[in-house]
């Protein structure tokens, strides 16, 4: 068995007195792809955003229970966010580049965290660029804005980004929601190469992606986490009845 | 069903002519003012008029030379943007991106009070508060100066550069923010390198139309600038601007005379600068919108 490197201890979660999630208990191994899924409203974004704080961002939020990212209390006293959020990177929904340049969207994190020379920052952006397959195709636009690159190529490049922090963990969610099904595959490809250096949880609705790409699954239902396990076990044989009917269609 | 369409008719035919008519009214106080003023032309150059360094209309011969003036309300305005500016793009992001919501409504409420303040009584207090001060502050024999032109500007450009710019601010999409605070960006590097960015055009217009305001604005400056139409070496010196020389000379003018032409001649003059600063406040409100 491989390494934990989130784990949450009967986490709930409470936008106001709206009760999202309810004591999930969970355990994320690294090097792998776990999928979150569940039907629309069940807590698979809210759940994501505990695992680097995003939530703080959100006027009336609060938790009960522990969470543990990388070994470290991330609700304790001694939680440092910044540092949180470098080791544990977000692609979002959306995808959402800076209006700046494709250069500048990938130097922004290396500012923020790094100290490194300007002669460094180019072997960075060439690195990060190369690994989510961008580079031959960007080589010669890096001063263009990101904001004219095509839907796919933005994702990819907001996967960069967050690869040129050097994080541990990334965090997706529903990144392929705004994508054609082509590039959907093409991402999906790009996560199986990434898995290698980096653990992945990946939000989606999308079963048949949950079952392609991921290793663990997590099945949800308002607020509560009904199954998890192996990807494979739980499409052929979920023990949950819950589960069950979720993937076989009759609700969702 | 055919009596609505006529409505429909007549309502969208109304709007039209109302957008039309203000485009009209505008043009007609241009031509209104190209035959006023451009007989003045044929006794100065154009050349003569905005560099001759001498402006003294009712001497014999009159000398009209718009030199001075231009450089009042240059170095008025440029002390006005210094001052404004800055203050008004910081307190723009505080307003959107920092204060609590409480502080928000207050600070948006006193910013739509100061712009309700008319120039008249700003003029006024500039007059009789920051006159005597800045005499004293600098050992002047005046205190009513170009420096006191600027700071009294600053105040009726602070708060369209504050409104204007704060939509912007406020206008940049959520994700920027989400993206930068996801990668462990503080709130001043999102604010700063982030939306500030993002809304940067948005920002660049709100100077504009702040500047248009403090090139148009003739009370208040008439009445802490000194009015001594003379090119100025330095900022705490009398000044008079263009504006103020058209507002304080035109009653003594003859109609149709020379001195009345060379008045609308500088209305002219003026006309095109802030048709030139709307314009490039425009183009840029435009790009934001993108
Ligand atoms: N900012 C918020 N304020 C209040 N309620 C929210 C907020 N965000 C999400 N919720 C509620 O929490 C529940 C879970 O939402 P979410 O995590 O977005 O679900 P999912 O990503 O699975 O579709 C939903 O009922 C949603 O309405
Ligand atoms: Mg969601």
């Amino acid at each position: 068995m491989k390494k934990l490197i989130i784990e949450t201890r009967h986490l709930d979660l409470f936008y106001g007195s709206f009760q999202a999630l309810t004591d999930i208990n969970l355990g994320i191994e690294e090097k792998n792809i776990t999928a979150l899924i569940g039907p629309s409203g069940c807590g698979k974004s809210t759940l994501v955003r505990v695992f680097n704080r995003m939530n703080d961002t959100i006027e009336g939020v609060h938790t009960n229970g522990e969470v543990e990212v990388l070994g470290e209390n991330i609700f304790g006293p001694e939680a440092d966010l910044i540092a949180l959020r470098q080791k544990v990177g977000m692609v979002f929904q959306r995808p959402n580049p800076f209006p700046l340049s494709v250069y500048e969207n990938i130097t922004f994190g290396l500012e923020i965290h790094h100290s490194r020379s300007k002669k460094e920052f180019g072997e960075m952006v060439e690195q990060s660029l190369t690994d989510v397959m961008l580079w031959n195709d960007l080589k010669d636009r890096l001063d263009r804005s990101a904001l004219r690159l095509s839907l796919e190529q933005q994702q990819r490049l907001c996967i960069a980004r967050v690869l040129a922090m050097k994080p541990q963990i990334i965090l997706m969610d529903e990144p392929c929601s705004a994508l054609d099904p082509i590039a959907t595959l093409r991402i999906e490809e790009l996560m199986q190469e990434l898995k290698r250096n980096y653990s992945i949880v990946i939000v989606t609705h999308n079963m048949q992606q949950a079952a392609r790409a991921s290793d663990y699954t997590a099945f949800m239902y308002l607020g509560n986490l009904i199954e998890f396990g192996n990807t494979k076990s739980i499409f052929t044989k979920p023990v949950q009845k819950k589960t069950e009917e979720y993937i076989t269609g009759r609700f969702g | 069903m055919h009596l609505r369409k006529v409505k429909e008719f007549i309502i969208e035919r109304m709007i039209f002519l109302s957008g039309i008519m203000s485009i009209i009214i505008v043009a007609l106080i241009f031509i209104f003012l190209l035959k006023e003023g451009l007989s003045i032309f044929w006794r100065v150059p154009i050349s003569d008029f905005l560099f001759a360094r001498n402006w003294y209309p009712i001497s014999d011969p009159p000398q009209f030379g718009i030199l001075p003036l231009i450089l009042g309300s240059i170095l008025v305005t440029a002390g006005a943007g210094v001052i404004s500016i800055p203050i008004g793009i910081a307190s723009a992001l505080f307003i959107a991106e920092i204060a609590p919501r409480k502080t928000k409504e207050v600070l948006k409420a006193g910013i739509e009070l100061l712009a309700a303040i008319p120039s008249v009584v700003i003029g006024f207090i500039g007059m009789v508060t920051l006159g005597p001060f800045i005499k004293d502050l600098f050992h002047l024999s005046t205190g009513l100066t170009a420096l006191s032109g600027s700071i009294t500007l600053a105040f009726m450009a602070m708060p369209t550069i504050v409104s204007i710019a704060e939509d912007a601010i406020t206008a940049v999409p959520r994700q920027y923010r989400d993206a930068a605070i996801a990668m462990g960006a503080t709130k001043w590097q999102t604010t700063w390198r982030i939306v500030a960015h993002a809304a940067r055009p948005g920002m660049v217009a709100a100077v504009m139309l702040g500047i248009g305001r403090v090139i148009g604005e003739t009370m208040a400056v008439m009445m802490v600038t000194g009015n001594a139409a003379l090119i100025p070496h330095s900022i705490l010196q009398p000044v008079r601007t263009l504006t103020a020389t058209v507002a304080a000379e035109m009653g003594e003018t003859v109609q149709g005379g020379e001195h009345y032409a060379a008045l609308f001649a500088i209305g002219i003059v003026l006309f095109i600068i802030t048709f030139l600063i709307n314009g490039v406040a425009d183009i840029y409100l435009h790009k934001t919108k993108k």
